[in-house]
């Protein structure tokens, strides 16, 4: 196997056990390249990239961003905030504006679960997902992954307050767990993920405060355990709400490896995305 | 499909051995030169070398890497077989070093100057020679010549040189292959 079974990277549930083995160990020879003196290839030297990014994102934008320049990709970049979006065009014009400048591959982030499935639908161009809204954030969970590589095939657990946690995400495979202490106990790696407040159209828990008292890591807890877990989080970080500074600056913590396998996981998806775009 | 043994487990021993000589020969104690393997399959004559080398000719300190050229080639997204990279391992910059590129059979060139381009990244070395173990005379696409070869071959486009290691294969050899119907 050395080609993806997608045209498109638009979720994890599209790609198979195979296809995810082939972009970490793609991942790691792009994590070489990157360590080396000029971090740089020239494989994508013919392709085009669009990023388009209908929300806000840093980390993400700035990590697809240098993937794509350090594979020699030609880069063009689109935010809504000073766009024709806020004059009313729709998605499809939007993009196919944008592809009418030959562009091959997309890389889009929107507020709008399924956007990404959507476009691909209608447009000629692959399409790579940088996050749908509460949907998938494909490259986020295969930089995850590849970071806690040698635990793949791990049990998972959730843990967080029973109105954040959706309806019978058990039938996935996973298990529930509404005791913060329990769950640490219980695992290897805690993913400490962020309170999406910009997603929360409604109060799902009383208070910010409360919500850290329950759910926040801090090293008194931590050290209670009795044996020491690693902690990541996709960033940003809400210091001192999910997880103290303490802990996210500790040795215990791998928030900043993630960052760095995030750029070589990213090369290898638009790597293996683009190598499937036949040359005429 | 006929094949034919070019190069018996003898022959290329005797042939090993003079390559290494000749190493020595341009080379000295190797203070200055690196010896690259090309990946995937340049790495088995790169490891031989190396052990004889060191084991019989005593050149203790010898600097070698593997160097995958898999994101520099030229066809990509033009061949119908998809690349597969493989490890790069190079720990070292090859600035003003004596660079010898290590491969197992020469036949465009093409892979060849994938490897100049990436040997680029470690560096700007004092120059940089060519070893094969087969030279493939005819259909080289580029202007690329060996410094040092094991042999000379005349082999046509739908003839494969085929290179069998005691670590890949389980003997050593070198076998011409022919498609019949040709």
């Amino acid at each position: 196997m050395s080609e993806l079974s997608v045209d498109h990277v638009l979720g994890i549930k599209y790609l198979t056990p195979q296809d995810i083995q082939l972009i970490h160990q793609t991942a790691d020879q792009f994590k070489e390249v990157i360590n080396r003196p000029i971090k740089k290839v020239p494989s994508l030297r013919d392709i085009t990239v669009a990023n388009l990014f209908f929300e806000n994102s840093t980390r993400t934008k700035l990590s697809f961003e240098l993937a794509e320049k350090r594979l020699s990709a030609d880069v063009i970049n689109f935010s809504a905030a000073q766009s024709s979006v806020k004059k009313g065009e729709t998605l499809i014009d939007t993009v196919n504006n944008i592809l009418a400048m030959k562009v091959d591959v997309v890389v889009m982030r929107h507020p709008n679960p399924g956007a990404g499935v959507f476009l691909s639908n209608h447009i000629n161009a692959r399409i790579v997902n940088a996050g749908d809204g509460a949907h998938e954030h494909p490259t986020q969970a295969l930089l995850d992954s590849y970071s806690i590589r040698e635990k793949l095939g791990a049990e998972v657990m959730v843990c967080g307050p029973a109105t954040l946690i959706p309806k019978h995400i058990e039938k996935l495979g996973v298990q529930v767990e509404l005791d913060l202490r329990k769950a640490l106990q219980w695992c290897d790696v805690a993913n400490m993920l962020r309170v999406q407040n910009e997603r929360m159209d409604i109060s799902y828990f009383p208070s910010v405060r409360e919500y850290t008292q329950q759910y926040g890591v801090n090293m008194e807890l931590l050290q209670s355990l009795d044996k020491e877990i690693t902690i990541m989080h996709p960033g940003p970080i809400n210091r001192g709400v999910e997880i103290t500074s303490e802990v996210a600056d500790s040795d215990q913590a791998i928030i900043l490896n993630q960052v760095e396998n995030g750029v070589a996981v990213r090369m290898a998806v638009l790597y293996l995305v683009a190598s499937k775009i036949k040359r005429n | 499909m006929s094949q034919k043994l070019l190069l018996d487990a003898t022959a290329l021993n005797i042939t090993l051995h003079r390559l290494a000589c000749q190493l020595i020969e341009n080379h000295g104690d190797f203070k200055q030169t690196v010896l690259i393997g090309i990946q995937p399959r340049g790495t088995f004559l790169l490891n031989r070398l190396t052990q004889l080398l060191q084991d019989h000719y005593e050149i203790s300190d010898l600097l070698s890497g593997k160097l995958d050229i898999t994101f520099y080639r030229d066809d990509f997204r033009r061949s119908n077989e998809p690349l597969k990279a493989n490890s790069t391992e190079i720990n070292f910059l090859i600035e003003d070093k004596k660079v010898v590129l290590i491969d197992d059979v020469l036949y465009t060139g093409r892979s060849i100057r994938s490897a100049l381009t990436a040997l680029q990244s470690f560096g700007r070395p004092e120059h940089i020679e060519l070893l094969t173990l087969i030279d493939r005379r005819f259909s080289r696409h580029l202007p690329i010549q060996p410094d040092y070869k094991g042999r000379q071959v005349d082999a046509i486009d739908n003839q494969k040189v085929k290179v069998h290691w005691k670590e890949n294969a389980g003997e050593d050899a070198v076998y011409l292959l022919k498609n019949k119907e040709n």
